[in-house]
């Protein structure tokens, strides 16, 4: 998160680490771009927030000329799915450019290299693939910077030998593993005693888990590697009466609130949101001719305490499940689209 | 339940003989072990960190798993006229869902949604009984497809996302509790549902209607000639089931808020619950307060496995062997029970130690006139419902970083993609 990063701060989706660029000289074109998109799903609040903005996004593009269409098939969670998606879009797509958001990584590497074969531009974003074939693969910093961050935090709030409850969503997947691995190294150097459960983000099973914790001992720290449930969590510490952990969640609005509502001790990490935006202002770049990152790496700042107040602010009137760094404020429709939660 | 069976002096049955001899009795059988299966788990759990036996704390943890429990209730109709639910959880999922969209911060919906979500339920319930039973589609095919219905339904609505709770009035249904009792601190606003529920349920189960369903459940044909309409009396049970699920999806929006994975796999914990209280998967015989304890017990040890601190990636492991041996202890125990019976209800062998369960009810069970071969089926379906609870536990197929779901405006492409969507914004 000390990375120095190249581009306009205002427009952090559009920011990248100096490296690699790729050469798109070969498609430069004048002609509106269809595109096709493989979507792994938009089964939780951040996909469903991201996959509003860019629908904004697209629209901007559609109104410059450069984007025709965007063709979307949602594959529901399901990599067989988004196999079956991304080889239709080969044979009968009728695409100029792809952009894939894989569901995992080894089991989409085929698909995509079969993509790249097309000799069409690839966008890859959020979770990656095993395979460098793509134009451009856009991803915010990663989970071992959520980690580190968040660990670092309750380290620095919490005393040796105190209690952290991990709460994870599900396993097997790398940007939740890599922030639960970075943040268990941690809270053992520092003699953290951290017990971690699988929850799939219910909330029920989250309060049950908090409430029997609590039975058993102290609890002085809950770790999340997803907001989603943060509310529950503390609600599990109110229901029993206890004093708040130190805690940290996700810029969604529901942790947001409720944090600055019970006044505990928190931080909200961020899995940059606003990287919705970036496919597609990518597919603008290629088709200009400009050069692109081969691997586009997004900034990822946590919020803070002191800068909450400004990020509750500025969104105001969003549903609980929105995303304070969504970065769709400049877009067409805000903030009716995201207030409404309209998903397209 | 059978204690005007003492009157007959001639054949005086072994349970008969004073306070201890019931109390041995009662607990030999499935329906009685089960109680003190849930004691023994709450003593383990409090022999292993004593913080369980606080009395504030074991009240809160009754709350806590009312719904499981009334989950049970509903299922246990079901199961014992000789069906099954499997479209619990969906249930609880599609009224937790409808709970935030609907009422959501308007109190002033609070009574409406509640009736609205009451009558949903009755409709479901009603649904899978005709089907059932007019249609004659098996209930397990039924349910099921019910089940995929109403998760489809979850999801449309939800988006697969977590949604904002209803307003704090109507959480408190679930999240409620009654301050400044003695000895026990507080009492839990879902406890006294349950109490309520239960004792509604006891009685029920005593009135005609219980006892047809427990006839119709033992043997359709013969409740049929004997005048009981069977379609409609298990339709009720369908219907109560469905209703059970609704009250337990109104306590946990309270408890816990919107989100489409709540209620999820509470049809086979219900079920599990339902077979470890000793009720038999095919009908006509069990206690339905058993059914209420074996929740608890599953409850109970989940909970201990907490407290032991088994790692999270070995407890559905841990969960589903000790589910197993559970249900079949469970289903052995019925069958030395009847061992013992068949061997003393020979003709005119009815001596005062024997026990007859082809004649004479245990207290805490209902008993029919079952063939022995029955005992083993039942040992062969209880095992298959924990393999089932087994791999209910441990599947987990998304393995992305999001639970589940399916975009909202999708349109099916039909064709040979089946699952294939297209979506076309702008």
């Amino acid at each position: 998160m000390d990375a120095t990063f190249e581009g306009n701060p205002d427009e952090p989706w559009l920011q990248y680490i100096d490296g690699p660029m790729t050469d798109t000289q070969q498609y430069a074109t004048d002609k509106p771009m269809k595109a096709c998109f493989a979507n792994a799903s938009i089964s939780n609040p951040w996909r469903q927030t991201g996959w509003i903005t860019m629908n904004q996004q697209l629209k901007v593009l559609q109104d410059s000329g450069v984007i025709s269409e965007m063709e979307t098939r949602d594959a529901g969670d399901d990599d067989n799915q988004q196999i079956a998606d991304i080889d239709y879009f080969i044979s009968e797509g009728n695409c100029d450019a792809f952009i894939i958001s894989p569901n995992s990584t080894a089991a989409l590497t085929p698909a995509v290299e079969r993509a790249c074969e097309t000799g069409k531009p690839v966008v890859v974003f959020d979770r990656g693939v095993e395979t460098d074939c793509a134009t451009t693969f856009i991803h915010p910093i990663g989970g071992y910077a959520w980690g580190i961050a968040t660990a670092n935090f309750l380290v620095e709030n919490l005393e040796e030998g105190d209690k952290v409850v991990a709460l994870r969503i599900l396993p097997g997947v790398d940007v939740l593993e890599t922030r639960w691995g970075a943040a268990k190294q941690i809270f053992d150097e520092n003699g953290i005693d951290a017990v971690d459960y699988f929850t799939e983000a219910n909330p029920e099973t989250i309060k049950q888990i908090i409430t029997d914790e609590l039975t058993k001992g102290e609890v002085q720290g809950v770790w999340m590697d997803a907001g989603d449930g943060a509310v529950a969590a503390i609600e599990a510490f109110e229901d029993a009466g206890m004093e708040l952990p130190v805690m940290t969640g996700e810029d969604e609005m529901s942790f947001l609130r409720k944090w600055e509502e019970t006044g505990l001790t928190g931080l909200a990490p961020v899995y940059s949101n606003f990287q919705w935006r970036t496919p597609l202002l990518a597919l603008e770049k290629i088709a200009a001719g400009e050069p692109v990152p081969t691997e586009w790496v997004l900034p990822q700042e946590p919020i803070t305490e002191d800068q909450r107040a400004d990020y509750l602010e500025a969104n105001e009137g969003m549903p609980d499940g929105h995303y304070a760094k969504f970065g769709g404020e400049d877009l067409p429709g805000y903030p009716e689209v995201w207030q409404e939660r309209q998903i397209p | 339940m059978s204690t005007t069976t003492a009157t007959r002096a001639s054949a005086l049955p072994r349970h008969s003989h004073g306070l201890a001899g019931r109390f041995a009795a009662t607990v030999s059988t499935p329906g009685g072990a089960i109680f003190v299966l849930a004691i023994a788990l709450l003593v383990a759990t409090i022999v292993a960190n004593p913080n369980f036996g606080d009395p504030g704390v074991i009240i809160r943890f009754l709350g806590r798993t009312a719904p499981i429990a009334i989950a049970a209730i509903g299922q246990y109709y079901v199961i014992v006229s000789g069906e099954f639910d499997l479209s619990m959880g969906a249930v609880i999922a599609a009224q937790v869902v409808v709970a935030g969209n609907y009422i959501g911060d308007d109190t002033g919906r609070n009574v409406t949604g509640l009736v609205l979500m009451l009558l949903l339920g009755a409709f479901i319930g009603l649904l899978n009984g005709l089907a059932t039973t007019l249609l004659r589609v098996p209930s397990f095919i039924v349910t099921l497809a019910m089940m995929l219905a109403l998760t489809g339904l979850v999801r449309y609505l939800s988006g697969g996302a977590a949604d904002a709770p209803p307003n704090e009035d109507f959480r408190q249904l679930g999240r409620g509790i009654v301050e400044d009792v003695p000895v026990v601190e507080v009492i839990p606003y879902p406890l006294i549902i349950l109490t309520v529920l239960c004792v509604a349920a006891t009685w029920l189960m005593r009135r005609p209607f219980g006892r047809t369903l427990l006839a119709v459940g033992d043997n359709p044909d013969a409740a049929r000639v004997s005048g009981a309409r069977v379609w409609w009396v298990k339709t009720q049970a369908f219907i109560l089931s469905s209703l059970a699920a609704t009250v337990a999806g109104i306590i946990l929006v309270g408890y816990a808020g919107v989100h489409p994975t709540v209620g999820e796999g509470y049809e086979f914990a219900a079920i599990t619950a339902v077979v470890l209280g000793g009720v038999v998967l095919g009908g006509g015989r069990g206690w339905v307060l058993s059914a209420v304890a074996g929740a608890f017990a599953l409850e109970l040890l989940f909970t201990l496995l907490t407290v032991l601190e088994v790692e999270s990636t070995w407890r559905d492991t841990v969960q589903g062997v000790i589910i197993i041996v559970a249900v079949a202890f469970a289903a052995r125990a019925w069958t030395l029970g009847r061992r013992t019976s068949t061997r003393s209800t020979t003709p005119g062998s009815s001596g005062p130690d024997s026990p007859s369960p082809t004649t004479e009810p245990t207290p805490g069970t209902h008993t029919g006139g079952k063939l022995m071969r029955r005992t083993h089926l039942r040992g062969v379906l209880a095992g298959a419902a924990a393999l089932v609870v087994l791999t209910a536990c441990s599947t987990d197929d998304s393995g992305t970083d999001s639970t589940s779901g399916d975009d909202t405006t999708s349109e099916n492409t039909g064709g040979l993609g089946g699952r294939q969507r297209v979506v076309r914004p702008g």
